[in-house]
């Protein structure tokens, strides 16, 4: 078991890798009632094309099937692990993105009772057609549901309309017809490949003693068999770095518009702490941009374009990248050129050095708040391990970034001819007495 | 559980709780007034106005950059109903400077530019800028609008207006747009110094802070005095009207998915005797994953992705919500009222209820994790005349018996059936 300390935060991090690739990480935390674990794989919605373990051909599988195959853990062959898990006074939950699917249970009792089956039931899939079949209405729902959507929509549609070929745009939950054509045998093909424990990680956050919750771990997996691990073979389409189209609108039942500008990155290839840097410094321009405290977002407030839903963020992993910025709109349309031009004008002027500092210590502070979070904790700290960067390195990243290679990151990104897209939503024609 | 302080500071009640748990301090001010048709968009469109300009910070960009140099804290506003009570809340959060190599004060100034937002407006001659009084009616109008573009929002909304047409429940906590018009920078400002001096006030403070030390804080930055005695509070409900049959609803849309909304009155507020079984009612009934409408309309049928209920604690309504396929209606308002009924007749087992204690109790402990969470529990025993202390709760939760579920289910009753169903003619089908 390894153990580090941050001195700053004051927080101590135990690890350890066990002898079948999964990594354990417990962060304890006094003081919280409640414990807080993920157990996650690196695998998400974009890995639809790959070779399955054990065998030569690659396969492309029906969108949605990792979100799928979320739905359809949860159920073994006594029945539903929401039962187990609220027998034993926890409340357990899934989500996938583009690159994970994390299983994860919060409670203040039997943690250890909790933690086992937390486990168990992800390393045990059962799957029979029946179910299959029963899962496909469930999940038809959830998709009309985020069909009736306008943000998600909006998002989708920038995705859309920014990458050409690239898994990333298309819908998490697949569509009705994609689920209709997911198989028992394919949610089994993609869980052997995916599952694995060394393509795993597992974190506790809670008022927890290390020590015992890792021999847990550690005595659960040994008495379990896997196969020994193998390198995956994800493929992924080749992407242009310049953007798909340069704008789409979409009508929808709604009474106020939508606008999302988004930038899409050029070399999406970076790793480690050359993502970290990157990640981190162009949060830090958009916020000088775009921020409340920013002239852009008192003027576009005060020219009646914006409401307090306007929000801009940058996001990456390996293979795709992008800033997004917008929100709510009387005019849409007027928005969208707004924001291009106000992108130009900003990158051409030199930063001021005092927005630099304000704004660092704005994201220090944030950061200090999110480590209140054991959710925030669990997530985010898988999520920069799968890109092998570091959670607690945050800080003194953001300390020792400069105005220099802000400025040169900011030119590199805002190439806004070639990378920015738009998409709108507006409110459909035949509705306006409602 | 860390102990709370409580002591009248001028008109204002200050509750600080002490903790190490957490590297932020949280700073929460709630104004509480009847929700009432005349005063419910000033009291909505106030907040928002007075974090857009103060005297020291005359404009949103000064007082963002002034909270972006006190690393980061964050400044946020809301109104919200608890039954008939309508509250206004400030909310701040702050890092804890010992987390930090710069040893700015950041608790003293944060509170100092809280104090400004809410006692130093930017005004003249007792009336507000008009800009950006203007600016936030236009923001305000929109957010009203914008409810109907969030189908599930929209459909709570009709429900609501439907169900409680006659009682003070029935107005929305972002008031009406119409009133909007009606408003400006001077009859807004009047509005606001009669709230000041009429509301019920609370500050609470949580964080690793010294009592003494916030106490002298909050005498110097608040010095709020009221004429008159507030009078304590008044019941935060009033008696539903009642209706002998229950009525059904339907509005039509060009939506992929129906929204079904089914609302019934308890008839229990919190604070009284049976309020914790009729949360663990909810338990049972739609409140979690194992839960009979869990369990039955998504599960069972494959129906719906969430079919849920939740309790509105103050005014005494179960709320149902699902989302389904519009040509299911029957078919998912059938099971549901079944279940309801099942309900009625005690048909679940001692074990299911274990299992919805358990869920419950670690639903409130999680709660109190969260700083915000913590005060939003404290802050029932302010608003409620009925009073329960939160170290109790766990023990009521653990005496409620089956016997006592059913009678309060007895006391249930349907009210309205709201359907936003999806246009045919337009759907993808």
């Amino acid at each position: 078991m390894n153990k580090t300390t941050f001195e700053q935060i004051q927080e101590t991090l135990y690890l350890e890798t066990l002898s079948n690739g999964l990594q354990v990480y417990v962060l304890p935390k006094k003081g919280f009632n409640k414990t807080f674990a993920t157990f996650t794989t690196k695998y998400g919605s974009i890995d639809n094309y790959f070779t399955p373990i054990g065998e030569q051909e690659p396969v492309r599988v029906p969108d949605g099937i990792a979100h799928f195959l979320e739905h359809k853990l949860f159920e073994d062959e006594e029945g539903d692990v929401f039962q187990q898990f609220s027998k034993q006074g926890a409340s357990a939950n899934a989500f996938t993105s583009f690159t994970r699917t994390a299983y994860l249970f919060s409670s203040t009792s039997e943690i250890e009772k909790n933690l086992g089956t937390l486990v168990d039931f992800v390393q045990k899939p059962y799957f029979t057609k029946d179910s299959v079949d029963k899962e496909k209405g469930i999940i038809e729902q959830e998709i009309k549901m985020y069909e009736d959507n306008p943000d998600w929509q909006n998002f989708f549609g920038l995705l859309k309309s920014m990458f050409k070929k690239h898994p990333v745009a298309i819908d998490i939950a697949g569509t009705v017809d994609s689920i209709n054509n997911t198989t028992k045998d394919l949610l089994y093909t993609c869980y052997h490949t995916f599952y694995h424990p060394s393509n795993m990680v597992l974190f506790i956050v809670g008022n927890v003693e290390p020590e015992k919750l890792i021999k847990q771990v550690r005595q659960n997996q040994e008495n379990k068999k896997f196969a020994a691990p193998e390198d995956i073979n994800r493929i992924t389409p080749e992407e242009p770095a310049e953007v798909a189209e340069k704008k789409k609108v979409i009508p929808m039942a709604v009474n106020t518009g939508k606008c999302l500008v988004g930038i899409k990155e050029k070399e999406p290839d970076k790793q480690g702490e050359d993502l970290l840097r990157h990640e981190l410094s162009l949060q830090l321009v958009l916020e000088m941009m775009f921020g409340q405290s920013s002239e852009n977002y008192q003027t576009l407030y005060e020219e009646g374009l914006i409401d307090d839903t306007f929000s801009f963020d940058y996001t990456a992993e390996y293979g795709f990248g992008f800033s997004v910025i917008g929100g709510d709109s009387s005019n849409p349309e007027a928005l969208a050129d707004r924001i291009r031009e106000m992108i130009i004008k900003f990158t051409n002027k030199e930063l001021d050095q005092n927005a630099v500092d304000r704004i660092r210590k704005k994201k220090i502070g944030y950061f200090l708040k999110a480590m209140n979070s054991p959710e925030f904790i669990a997530n985010q700290f898988t999520r920069y391990l799968f890109n092998d960067m570091d959670l607690f390195e945050v800080i003194p990243v953001l300390e020792s970034l400069t105005a220099e290679e802000l400025t040169e990151t900011m030119e590199n990104h805002f190439a806004v001819d070639s990378q920015l897209s738009q998409c709108l939503i507006v409110p459909e024609g035949e509705r306006t007495s409602e | 559980m860390e102990q709370m302080k409580n002591f009248r500071l001028g008109a204002a009640d200050v509750h600080i709780i002490p903790t190490a748990t957490f590297k932020t301090n949280t700073f929460i001010i709630q104004m509480n007034a009847p929700l009432i048709k005349e005063t419910a968009s000033k009291r909505a469109l106030l907040p928002n106005v007075l974090q857009n300009g103060t005297a020291d910070y005359t404009n949103r960009q000064q007082i963002r950059s002034a909270l972006d140099e006190l690393y980061g804290a964050s400044l946020t506003t809301d109104v919200t109903k608890k039954g008939e009570r309508h509250i206004i809340s400030f909310r701040m959060d702050i890092a804890n400077e010992k987390f930090l190599k710069d040893q700015t004060p950041l608790m003293e100034r944060g509170l100092k530019l809280l104090s400004s937002v809410l006692l130093n407006p930017k005004q003249s001659n007792n009336k507000f800028d008009p800009k950006i009084v203007a600016e936030e009616k236009r923001s305000h109008k929109q957010k009203i609008a914008s409810i109907y573009d969030d189908k599930m929002r929209f459909a709570n909304k009709r429900l609501t207006e439907e169900m409680c047409k006659e009682e003070p429940f029935g107005i929305h906590v972002f008031g009406q747009e119409d009133d909007l018009d009606n408003l400006n920078e001077a009859n807004l400002y009047e509005y606001y110094k009669q709230a000041l001096q009429e509301d019920q006030l609370d500050i609470y403070v949580m964080g690793d802070v010294d009592v003494n030390h916030v106490k002298d804080l909050i005498s110097t930055y608040f010095p709020l005095n009221q004429a008159k005695e507030n009078s304590g509070q008044p019941p935060a409900g009033s008696t539903p009207a009642l209706k002998k049959k229950a009525r059904e609803v339907v509005d039509e849309q060009s939506v992929q998915q129906g929204k079904l909304h089914i609302g019934y009155r308890t008839n229990v507020v919190y604070g009284e005797d049976d309020y914790f079984a009729l949360q663990l009612f909810n338990g049972l009934f739609g409140g979690f994953s194992h839960s009979k409408l869990f369990i039955n309309v998504r599960e069972k049928a494959s129906l719906a992705y969430y079919a849920a209920s939740r309790v509105e604690s103050f005014k005494g309504l179960l709320i149902v919500m699902s989302g389904i396929q519009s040509a299911n209606y029957e078919k998912a308002t059938d099971i549901i009222f079944k279940q309801m009924e099942e309900m009625k007749e005690g048909k679940f087992t001692e074990d299911d209820l274990q299992q919805t204690k358990a869920v419950y109790k670690n639903q409130i402990l999680e709660t109190m994790d969260v700083p915000r969470g913590r005060i939003e529990l404290e802050y029932h025993n302010q608003v409620s005349p009925n009073k329960i202390p939160l170290e109790e709760w766990i023990d009521r939760i653990d005496k409620v018996t089956k016997e006592d579920i059913v009678k309060v289910a007895g006391k249930i009753q349907l009210d309205t059936i709201y359907f936003l169903k999806g246009r045919e003619a337009l759907s993808n089908e």
